[in-house]
């Protein structure tokens, strides 16, 4: 395993800067994870630390090694792909044992064997050794494509949105096990995504791209806790952080130069008192099973917030909203801190 | 690949009668088209009075003639000299005598026929490795001025070949290609890498290159990655092209008159110059265009599981 290193990259494509001016490093061993939605430039990423695209400005280290005179095959990463992950026209024994008959590993057959047997039990594919590729289920295809990541042991593992085309169930099933696969082999993986579940659940550190940006990277609990700015606070929370004009809590104690106030569910609190608080109707609630949204309405501006299963509250009812240590954003949507 | 694009227009099955309709019309077209084959068929083992029968027989008693007068040369003979050569030599040799003549030697035909497959497979064979190279450097690189590139590469299809037949004679000449096997190969292979261009293109273009950069992650180089992915992917248009350009050389009779007579010649021009006793000698011609078939049926019926969605370019997709 091996640190990556970015220093200072920069592509662009044309007039589009896919990636601008990032720095990151990921230590080796961590689980970095970076959250962005489509078009932020997570591919661009990647495919640059894989040496499937040349920076524009700047440089890519592995292992404290300048990538740039080597081809991806020398560069020693294994990349689970978006799309288009598996092989067509091989059997799934196949596509795992391709990485380790590539003519830079040159493999005993006994080892190929052992290796891609070891890989299909731990991803539970051992029954599906001898199908075809196109014969799987969306699933299954994408343990494959992870196993044939996982069959060798490359400096640094990239993931390219590797369970977005699943469903919810087998997503979250996956994600467990990557986690223990990823805890297990020490290994060193950068995970793209634009799903903040798989975000927060997975990752050592968390790094959030805006438009090619790097805007901001840190544990979970920072990023969650200490976003930035609004667009990083945006990202992340369910429901979405509600953020509302600094004026419409007029005398709650606030820093000074605070315009946007970004209250998550957490930080707001609903009670039946007559307090000299603001004052809000139950415009809407969601039953989500085992809690509930609870859409407000308070003056011009809505919020979201979470109530238990149990709450008695329904449509119509007038509340007191009370916020309890909610961030603070300056009017350019940098963050204050309290 | 999603079925909802390709089926959207066929949403309705069709009823049973249109159905019917279309199936007699396919067996009506096959049986229209299938008659001359089987005329030419039938002739093969007609006798040379019975192949020029009127009204054409259609219920004959098959012989042998028309085959053994296509591999042999004979000469006729007095009575005679034929009673002194003994018993006849095989079933040839008896209906040779027949005709009061002996079999003086093989006939051209066999090597006539060892030539064209040579040259078509050959050029073939050219045409498509040339052609699939080429496609895939179109379909993967940035090439200055691709697309005047390809528009001059299609545009050698513009006129007939035959047009460039006099000044290729003259240079053929010149060069000491006339009547040689590599010449005939290299000209086919000049007339058919321009479709096979075009059409591998098209292919390759399908074929996501996101299996390629695969492959080079995990440790091929891009000639390895090409061989092991991107060339099995793309057998279903090879085959379809490998089929087309075939086709061509196999039959191309223009080229061949002008510019092959002897050890280069295919069997396209040699065949109507079987000559038997009083005029044409059609069964012979009959048994010879028959052999000529072969090749070019059982080359498309090994092929046959990549031609269906090879033919229709790609259109049909699971
Ligand atoms: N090969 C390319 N040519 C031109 N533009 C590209 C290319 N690859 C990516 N881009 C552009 O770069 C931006 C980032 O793309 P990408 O890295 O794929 O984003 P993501 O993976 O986060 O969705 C997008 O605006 C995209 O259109
Ligand atoms: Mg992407």
């Amino acid at each position: 395993m091996a640190e990556i290193h970015l220093e200072s990259v920069t592509k662009r494509f044309g007039d589009v800067a896919a990636v601008q001016d990032i720095d990151l490093v990921v230590q080796d061993g961590e689980f970095v994870v970076l959250l962005g939605p489509t078009g932020a430039g997570k591919t661009t990423t990647l495919r640059l630390i894989a040496g499937l695209e040349k920076p524009t400005e700047g440089r890519v280290l592995i292992g404290g090694h300048d990538a740039a005179p080597r081809s991806p095959a020398e560069r020693d990463v294994a990349f689970v792909f978006q799309q288009y992950s598996l092989y067509p026209h091989l059997s799934v024994y196949d596509n795992l044992a391709f990485p380790l008959r590539a003519p830079v590993r040159r493999q005993s057959r006994e080892d190929i064997h052992k290796a891609v047997e070891r890989v299909a039990r731990m991803l539970r594919i051992d029954h599906k050794l001898e199908n075809r590729a196109t014969r799987l289920s969306g699933g299954e295809m994408q343990r494959v494509a992870i196993g044939r990541a996982l069959v060798r042991q490359p400096s640094v593992y990239l993931m390219d949105e590797p369970l977005s085309s699943l469903d919810a169930k087998l997503r979250s099933e996956l994600r467990l096990e990557l986690q223990h696969i990823q805890r297990d082999l020490g290994a060193t993986m950068l995970y793209v995504t634009h799903d903040q579940i798989e975000a927060m659940t997975m990752a050592t550190r968390i790094g959030v791209l805006d438009h090619g940006r790097l805007v901001q990277i840190g544990t979970p609990r920072e990023i969650y806790e200490s976003p930035r700015n609004t667009y990083v606070a945006t990202r992340l929370g369910m429901p979405a952080i509600n953020l509302l004009p600094a004026g419409a809590f007029a005398g709650a104690a606030m820093p000074p130069g605070t315009t946007l106030i970004g209250a998550r569910t957490e930080h707001i609190v609903v009670d039946r008192g007559q307090g000299g608080g603001p004052r809000a109707r139950v415009e809407w609630i969601e039953h989500l099973g085992d809690q509930n949204h609870l859409h407000l309405v308070m003056g011009d501006h809505r919020l979201v917030t979470l109530v238990g299963a149990d709450t008695n509250l329904s449509v119509g009812d007038e509340l007191q909203v009370s916020l309890r240590r909610p961030l603070f954003f300056a009017a350019d949507g940098e963050r204050i801190a309290a | 690949m999603s079925s909802a694009s390709t089926t959207a227009h066929s949403v309705v099955e069709p009823s049973a009668n249109s159905k019917r309709l279309a199936g007699f019309l396919v067996i009506l077209y096959a049986v229209i088209s299938m008659i001359p084959l089987a005329w030419i068929f039938a002739t093969g083992w007609k006798t040379p009075p019975d192949s020029i029968s009127y009204p054409p027989k259609v219920v004959f008693d098959p012989s042998l003639e028309g085959y053994c007068n296509l591999f042999t040369t004979r000469t006729r003979q007095t009575q005679d000299y034929i009673e002194a050569q003994g018993p006849p030599q095989g079933a040839c040799d008896e209906v040779t005598r027949k005709r009061e003549m002996v079999i003086a030697g093989p006939s051209n035909y066999v090597p006539r026929f060892i030539n064209s497959l040579i040259i078509a497979f050959g050029s073939t064979f050219l045409a498509v490795a040339l052609g699939v190279l080429s496609a895939y450097a179109f379909s993967r690189f940035k090439i200055p001025l691709a697309d005047d590139l390809l528009f001059f590469i299609l545009s050698t299809r513009m006129m007939p070949p035959i047009a460039v037949a006099i000044p290729i004679y003259l240079m053929y000449r010149e060069l000491g290609l006339s009547d040689s096997a590599l010449g005939m190969i290299l000209l086919y292979t000049a007339v058919n890498v321009s479709l096979a261009v075009w059409l591998l293109k098209g292919f390759i273009d399908e074929i996501p290159r996101e299996y390629e950069e695969a492959a080079m992650i995990d440790g091929y180089t891009r000639l390895h990655a090409f061989f092991k992915v991107v060339l099995p992917q793309a057998a279903t248009g090879i085959a379809a092209t490998a089929i087309f350009c075939l086709i061509f050389a196999w039959n191309e009779y223009a080229f061949a008159v002008l510019l092959t007579s002897g050890r280069a010649q295919t069997a396209p021009p040699f065949i109507p110059t079987i000559i038997g006793e009083g005029g044409m000698d059609w069964p012979a011609v009959g048994a010879g265009t028959t052999l000529f078939l072969i090749p070019i049926v059982v080359f498309t019926v090994l092929l046959r599981k990549h031609l269906l969605r090879g033919i229709t370019f790609g259109a049909v997709r699971k």
